[in-house]
């Protein structure tokens, strides 16, 4: 009986242990977003205005990108950082920077190729007027980058949906370390594997909370700065 | 514009690697690779505070099964590892991974099953009589299958049983590749018998139709060992913190913090080390 209030009762008394488990959360899963929206929206936008030769390729291929297993991303991770492994020196394994590094593998694709087909959709209507007016191809990317961030906040947040939920990379990256690389997603996985099942339950629905919040106030964001822009 | 962007999303990420950074330049912590029943249980849980209360160090503690931390210790990526396979542990220090193994402490195995109990074993002190019904009768068993301490132990006891179970196994016999806690939850699903340690079942809380049915047996005896990773391999080791929880765990004070985890005033684990290690 008391497991079924136990996680409202960490929600409710503002414990320490569950914030700090869902700062790093956000952390981690924001950070990895803002990186992999760095690469992947000049990556897709790059894509969407070149023509050259495998270019069908490429993109099938990035699109194709956006299912790779967290596990298997997770594990490729492990392999670099591990001490044994090419970038061991930098003792970065167990760590928050090392769940960074996995996500934001995890989600440039899916960036990349959202932001693709929107660019490539947005290019065929400003075509003849950015041609006319002789714009750089950088320019042109900004340019349509920027006319297009409405559409690109859904990739954002695919990529952040993909973040925040996966449990397979952060769990061999991180260790699931008590205080210091423990997720949300981690944590249920703990908790369902301790029998404590209402208590993992009751954090799932925390992180759906929370996703669903981050996904509100995006919302709210694009309609009021839709009003803004007129 | 874009840029604008740009300046927020890089302030985002260098703040967070920048906490990380200031956050390990004082880095006083080790890592511990140890197995899903010490964290499961709640003893690391319990231990951990009173360590660092003692010596300042942080413990870091990645539970694995015995043969995954093991692992994790050969790539170099742990200082410690706490684990209970008593065999694996000495060819890890034999090969030169390890320092020295010392004891710690022990518990023992108890053979779970649905209190329906369909190999009729219930009550049985003697494991190998009980695993031997259930081969005869085809009843339900779940294995680790991970190579973690317990799923040694489980495969040793068939071979005592005398049932070649590589080569007699069938749909009775099922290999989850999890942990002890995940395991119990098939048992519990699909109505099967299940060897665990008896620190996670005590603490674990999704018992349903799962009781003992076997205990006792002196051949449940399960150790666990503590080995600090050999620094000469792995400079990257840190020695004095790793040999520093070491040294608490056998110590006196560390003995007793064992003897003192319990849960519903049942002791989980006990303690006994003798200092010299082997």
């Amino acid at each position: 009986m008391s497991d079924q209030f136990s996680a409202w009762q960490l929600i409710l008394n503002g414990d320490a242990a569950l914030f700090a488990i869902v700062r790093l959360s956000l952390a981690v899963s924001l950070s990895a977003v803002a990186l992999a929206a760095m690469i992947g929206m000049p990556l897709g936008a790059l894509i969407a205005l070149t023509r050259f030769p495998g270019r069908s390729v490429l993109v099938v291929l990035l699109n194709a990108m956006m299912g790779l297993p967290p596990v298997v991303v997770g594990l490729a991770v492990y392999l670099l950082l591990s001490r044994s492994g090419p970038l061991g020196s930098m003792g970065i394994l167990f760590t928050p920077t090392a769940m960074i590094i996995a996500q934001t593998i995890l989600i440039v694709p899916i960036i990349a190729a959202l932001t693709r087909q929107t660019i490539e959709d947005l290019w065929a209507e400003y075509r003849d007027e950015l041609t006319a007016m002789d714009v750089s191809r950088t320019g042109r990317m900004a340019t349509l980058l920027w006319d297009a961030r409405f559409s690109l906040l859904t990739a954002l947040l695919a990529g952040f949906g993909r973040a925040a939920a996966e449990v397979g990379a952060v769990m061999i990256v991180g260790g699931n370390i008590d205080g210091f690389t423990r997720t949300m997603t981690t944590a249920v996985a703990l908790e369902t594997s301790k029998g404590n099942l209402p208590l993992a339950m009751g954090l799932g629905l925390v992180l759906v909370a929370i996703v669903l919040a981050i996904n509100a106030a995006a919302w709210g964001t694009r309609i009021w700065s839709e009003r803004q822009a007129g | 514009m874009a840029s604008r962007f740009a300046s927020f999303a890089s302030a985002l990420v260098f703040g967070v690697l920048a906490g990380l950074v200031s956050a390990g330049a004082q880095d006083r912590s080790i890592v511990v690779a140890s197995t899903t029943s010490t964290q499961d249980s709640g003893l690391f849980g319990y231990l951990l505070p009173l360590f660092k209360a003692k010596a300042n160090i942080d413990v870091k503690v990645i539970a694995q099964g015995t043969g995954q931390a093991l692992d994790t210790a050969r790539r170099g990526d742990a200082d410690v590892v706490f684990v209970h396979a008593k065999s694996q542990e000495e060819k890890f220090v034999a090969d030169g991974f390890g320092v020295k193994r010392f004891d710690v402490m022990y518990n023992d195995f108890v053979l779970i099953g649905p209190k329906s109990d369909p190999a009729g074993i219930k009550g049985t002190k003697d494991i190998v009589a009980g695993l031997k019904a259930i081969q005869a009768k085809a009843a339900p068993f779940v294995s680790r299958g991970d190579k973690s301490g317990t799923h040694s132990a489980e495969l040793a006891l068939w071979k005592v049983a005398g049932v070649d179970i590589a080569a007699t196994k069938g749909p009775w016999y099922r290999e989850i590749g999890q942990g002890m806690g995940p395991a119990l939850n098939t048992a519990g699903a699909m109505n099967g018998y299940v060897l665990a340690d008896r620190g996670t079942w005590i603490s674990f809380k999704n018992r349903g139709d799962l009781a003992i049915a076997v205990e006792g047996d002196r051949r449940l005896f399960n150790q666990y060992g503590l080995i600090l990773v050999n620094p000469e391999k792995f400079p990257s080791v840190k020695k004095e913190f790793g040999q520093a929880f070491i040294d608490w765990l056998i110590s006196t004070d560390g003995q007793a913090a064992i003897a003192a985890y319990q849960i519903d005033g049942q002791q989980l684990f006990f303690p006994n080390a003798e200092k010299k290690g082997s």
